[in-house]
């Protein structure tokens, strides 16, 4: 306490000023005294953060820089750069799956946002006058938030070629042939496999993107509307001029978040595609290929790799999230 | 946003626009005719799910029908002979409840800390929460397997419940909603009257924050009962699997895997109480979606 007492006049209306405190409080000791409060106040958090986010952070970076098996009794073994070097010439494992990862989530982006987009204009339209916007905006987002490991069984199950129900649905409709073996393969084939689990992703996420754009919508404030018709702009002018300018920067937002934690693809694609199965290699994410290496089998196990896939992916990651953040800067700015 | 807000947006629509033209019956049908079909493509497959969990395995794989069938008993006794899926509910729910509480209740005192407390550091430990939220969860795996590994936790429950102390999005978010909505006056008034710090918090903050703190506690519990890699790197015994775990293995059982119907009715029953729990309170769930976001 002593040395609270002996702080200079200065330091104690600077910290008063500082905290826009009233000035009932002004006595230097107590004033110290509460502030400190904080620090009991973060503790647990700041001590299980140090734990179990910040250490495995860093020991996933100095693993990168080892080799190491990670069976019982071996030691991580320190080799330098060698990891990075061989992820980055890494065609199969690493830049294949990158390759996969991307096309999956383009494709799945394009449907998501096309549809959440559509979505919006029809519901957010005046004259249209929707009923019932929050039942269907209900059943929109229902399949998010199932499970998607329950989702991949229930899918792999319906999907099959000769006894799942959605072929037979299909076929029953008359839209395939008699011969279960010309129906189309749908998470089996090299060409359609990717194209079912994008479809999939989409029909998971485009509730929400929709959910976002609409909640965007909503927040335009309707005196520019209204100023902009009083200046005789017609319904697509208001649409181009207004909407569609100040929906931009939520769609941006929605497309890289739906990026980075598309990058990092794993459940879905992990669970329906049988690893035996042909269609296996055009559907491997970056993160099934680590995960191989970090916990798979021990003859292919090789934690220092993935660990530096890790770091690779991240730095990818890391582009991106800039790149947003720039955007979105600029657009404020402007 | 709710359901209650739009539907007064669309009503109070009428004033700037000038559309008084009648509007043409056959382009509405076909708006409301797309977006149902929309809706029925959100609900056919859990639909499937249903009727075939009720279908005899050869009936399913022989041909397609809307119309239930009487063999829910029959797939109930090949599903329960195999698998323990309520033992895996009950796991999911001994790992996503202690999860919510932890997170909801560090987070609020650490967001409220952050928010109301001037002490050194305060901003060095909020600028790493926020780069922690942008770094992405495989960075951590490897060397978070390691650590577990090292502290000898592995196959147990404390390693996917402890980490829900720190929540970095959570702590963000509550304590940008303390900083927008608290008003520290009520805390001046509490300190005259001598109540002590973590009274304050307690009786005065908590209550305040209750609408924030339940926000992100559904999006932590539906993300917790959902969640499938770490339970998957970290647990190795099947009856301490959760349900996201159990699922993954369903068709490793033959007889299972053989019976469409006991596979549906198995989906079926892991998907029920998320379902029934959207069903209940989709409003707060789909207001917890927005919230960190746009707003932010």
């Amino acid at each position: 306490m002593t040395n609270a007492q002996n702080i200079q006049p200065e330091t104690v209306e600077q910290t008063v000023e500082d905290t826009n405190y009233v000035p009932v409080v002004i006595k230097s000791s107590n004033l110290r005294k509460r502030e400190r409060t904080g620090y009991a106040f973060v503790l647990p958090y700041v001590i299980v953060f140090c734990i179990f986010s910040i250490y495995p952070v860093c020991k996933t970076f100095y693993l990168s820089f080892c080799k190491y098996k990670g069976g019982i009794g071996k030691v991580p073994e320190w080799i330098g750069i060698e990891n990075y070097d061989t992820v980055i010439h890494d065609i199969q494992l690493f830049w294949e799956p990158l390759l996969n990862t991307v096309k999956i989530w383009g494709l799945n982006i394009v449907l998501q946002l096309g549809l959440a987009f559509l979505l919006t204009i029809v519901f957010s339209d005046v004259k249209y006058k929707i009923k019932g916007v929050g039942v269907y905006r209900v059943i929109y987002y229902l399949p998010n938030i199932i499970a998607a490991t329950s989702l991949a069984f229930l899918f792999s199950t319906l999907l099959d070629q000769r006894y799942g129900s959605f072929n037979q649905m299909l076929h029953s409709l008359g839209a395939l042939g008699s011969n279960p073996e010309t129906w189309p393969n749908w998470l089996g084939s090299k060409d359609l496999t990717w194209i079912s689990i994008a479809v999939i992703q989409a029909w998971m996420w485009f509730g929400n993107s929709f959910i976002m754009l609409m909640a965007g919508v909503m927040g335009i404030s309707r005196d520019y509307y209204e100023a902009a018709a009083i200046d005789g702009a017609g319904r697509w002018k208001l649409f181009t001029k207004i909407t569609l300018p100040l929906l931009k920067p939520i769609m941006l937002y929605v497309g890289v978040t739906s990026l980075i934690g598309g990058l990092q693809m794993f459940d879905l694609p992990q669970i329906m595609i049988n690893k035996a199965a042909s269609s296996y290699p055009t559907i491997r994410t970056v993160i099934m290929s680590l995960y191989n290496f970090g916990f798979g089998p021990y003859s292919v196990k090789n934690v220092g790799r993935a660990a530096a896939m890790a770091y690779v992916l991240f730095a990818i990651i890391l582009v991106f999230s800039v790149l947003q953040f720039v955007l979105m800067r600029n657009k404020e700015e402007e | 946003m709710n359901k209650k807000d739009i539907k007064q947006e669309l009503k109070n629509n009428k004033t700037p626009l000038t559309f008084t033209k009648s509007l043409n019956f056959f382009w509405m049908a076909l708006i409301y005719t797309a977006i149902t079909i929309l809706a029925v493509v959100c609900l056919i497959p859990f639909v499937l799910m249903m009727i075939n969990a009720t279908r005899d395995g050869h009936e399913i794989v022989r041909g397609f029908t809307l119309i239930p069938g009487d063999d829910l008993v029959a797939n109930w006794k090949m599903l329960t002979k195999h698998i323990n899926l309520f033992r895996a509910m009950l796991n999911s729910l001994i790992v996503a409840l202690p999860c919510t509480l932890l997170s909801s209740y560090f987070s609020a005192i650490t967001g409220y800390a952050l928010a109301v407390y001037k002490f050194i550091g305060n901003k060095l430990i909020f600028a790493i929460t926020v780069v922690f939220m942008m770094i992405p969860g495989q960075l951590s795996l490897l060397g978070f397997y390691e650590l577990v590994k090292e502290l000898g936790m592995i196959d147990t429950y404390w390693p996917l419940i402890l980490p829900s102390i720190a929540s970095c999005g959570t702590v963000f978010f509550l304590r940008q909603y303390v900083l927008s909505l608290f008003p520290k006056t009520l805390l001046e008034a509490a300190r005259i009257d001598g109540a002590r710090e973590i009274y304050s918090f307690h009786r005065i903050a908590l209550p305040i924050m209750a609408p924030g703190i339940a926000t992100m506690a559904i999006g932590a519990f539906i993300g917790n009962w959902n969640a499938y890699l770490m339970p998957l790197i970290l647990l190795t015994t099947q009856e301490k699997f959760t349900l996201p775990l159990l699922m993954s293995r369903l068709n490793e059982s033959t007889d299972v895997a053989a019976n469409q119907g006991a596979i549906y009715l198995g989906v079926a029953i892991s998907v029920f109480p998320i379902m029934t729990c959207f069903c209940f309170c989709s409003k707060y769930i789909i207001g917890s979606i927005t919230a960190g976001s746009v707003k932010g």
